[in-house]
């Protein structure tokens, strides 16, 4: 069966390390924090201005002067640091945050990705998503595998403005993990009950499949 | 110390004029300068270029200003949140410069320190980095962006004493010290504002250098755009 969000979410917090920061962006990729394994720790940045994000606060316990890039209210793990926004993608751009994860519309088999603007549709802005995805050593993509419309996200060639260049990792949807190589797409894992041939179906993009691809553990 | 107190946002705002560019400090709601934004709608300043994280929702912010009009041009990373932003822009009333969100801070940042441009990665390859010059370093190319100037910077901070030294609250400093550093002139609207010696020199963020003038602000309303919260075990 495809994952859910909450699936993604749990299978990408396998990638993470010990001692590792992240950067978590909104949607999918923010209930990342919600199934980090115990045996390690690691630390949340948020671009506008926190390292040791924590969860969201109690009822009437809501901070105005403490939100994540999302404008959500949250609060500070012991050992959180302020900063200013220049210092926040200092870090960014300095490759001090080992992993990037979030969303994508497109993302094309060389690594490029397509998530701020869609032409003839409202323009909300790029936000932090382009000096991130810029700079980022180690970035995952989390998304569906397709759009709404069922056509497939994993494409040859994005068609809607770039984000950023060549710059994609990783990919886990709701049917597969994904490496992107300099040959393609490859297949790492499946999602648990998804065949090979569904994978390939709602995969336009250049698809490498080697040997048996086993089920993710999650 | 040099003595940068105004009385108030009145006071420190009386010079702005239509047709100017103000950066103003905030990210979404959060620390934001509610009492000079109040004030520069009472002073129905238009044609100002505004250069903004975000542009405020429909009734609080900078959605203030675009209510009545005052803004022609937005420089910002993000305007989601704000429908009368949208009938603007897509009327053509409103122009819109989307950057980077660490392209804006370091180019605001970058004026503040007599740096007239400098390269990133960020944006190369996409249309953020059509028609600019491009380096390759190390292997990786980079886009050439130039330092953001602004004849006022308008900034929001929790403390400040007397001679403009800064201390914010949590996330709410965000692009306030690097705007305060870029204004030919800054204000700074506080919370508290105290005499100087009674702030820590170890504990300020922006020192008062990067000051024009300051003001004890009131009636802060702090307004929340995304209450989350978890309920008790």
């Amino acid at each position: 069966m495809a994952l859910d969000k909450n699936g993604i979410a749990k299978r990408i917090a396998q990638e993470l390390q010990d001692r590792w920061y992240v950067n978590l962006g909104i949607g999918i990729p923010t209930l990342v924090a919600n199934h980090i394994p115990e045996e390690i720790s690691v630390d949340f940045q948020s671009e506008n201005g926190i390292l040791g994000m924590g969860p969201f606060p109690f009822e009437g316990e809501e901070d105005a002067d403490l939100i994540n890039a999302g404008k959500q209210t949250i609060t500070a793990v012991p050992g959180a640091v302020y900063f200013d926004s220049a210092t926040s993608f200092a870090m960014i751009r300095g490759q001090h945050v080992q992993l990037t994860v979030l969303g994508a519309m497109e993302v094309s088999e060389n690594g490029d990705i397509a998530n701020w603007k869609i032409p003839g549709k409202m323009v909300k802005g790029m936000g932090g998503a382009m000096d991130l995805v810029a700079s980022a050593d180690n970035i995952i993509v989390a998304m569906m595998h397709t759009n709404k419309r069922g056509e497939s996200k994993l494409l040859k060639q994005c068609s809607l403005p770039l984000t950023g260049v060549g710059c994609v990792k990783k990919i886990v949807t709701n049917l597969a993990v994904l490496d992107v190589t300099k040959e393609g797409f490859k297949l790492i894992e499946r999602a648990p009950g998804v065949s090979v041939e569904e994978i390939k179906k709602a995969t336009e993009g250049k698809l490498i499949i080697e040997g048996d691809i086993p089920e993710m553990n999650i | 110390m040099i003595n940068k107190v105004v009385a108030s946002a009145e006071e420190a705002c009386k010079e702005i004029q239509s047709g100017m560019t103000i950066m103003l400090g905030g990210f979404g709601l959060c620390g934001i300068p509610e009492n000079c934004i109040s004030e520069l709608v009472k002073l129905k300043v238009n044609n100002l270029t505004c250069i903004s994280n975000n542009a405020g929702v429909d009734d609080f912010g900078l959605g203030f200003l675009l209510q009545h009009r005052q803004i022609k041009k937005m420089v910002s990373s993000y305007v989601g949140e704000n429908d009368e932003f949208e009938r603007q822009m897509l009327s053509g009333e409103l122009e819109v410069d989307l950057i980077p969100q660490g392209s804006l801070a370091e180019r605001c940042r970058a004026a503040g320190a007599g740096i007239p441009a400098f390269y990133t990665p960020a944006g190369y390859g996409t249309e953020v980095g059509e028609g600019k010059e491009v380096r390759v370093f190390d292997g990786k190319p980079h886009i050439l962006e130039e330092a953001l100037t602004a004849d006022y910077a308008i900034v929001k901070a929790w403390k400040g004493d007397k001679t403009g030294n800064l201390i914010f609250k949590g996330t709410a400093r965000n692009f306030n010290p690097a705007m305060a550093m870029a204004g030919e002139i800054t204000i700074a609207e506080v919370e508290e504002l105290v005499e100087p010696g009674e702030l820590d020199p170890n504990q300020i963020h922006i020192p008062g250098i990067f000051i024009q003038k300051i003001f004890k602000g009131h009636s802060y309303e702090k307004r929340i755009e995304q209450r989350t919260t978890r309920k008790k075990d």
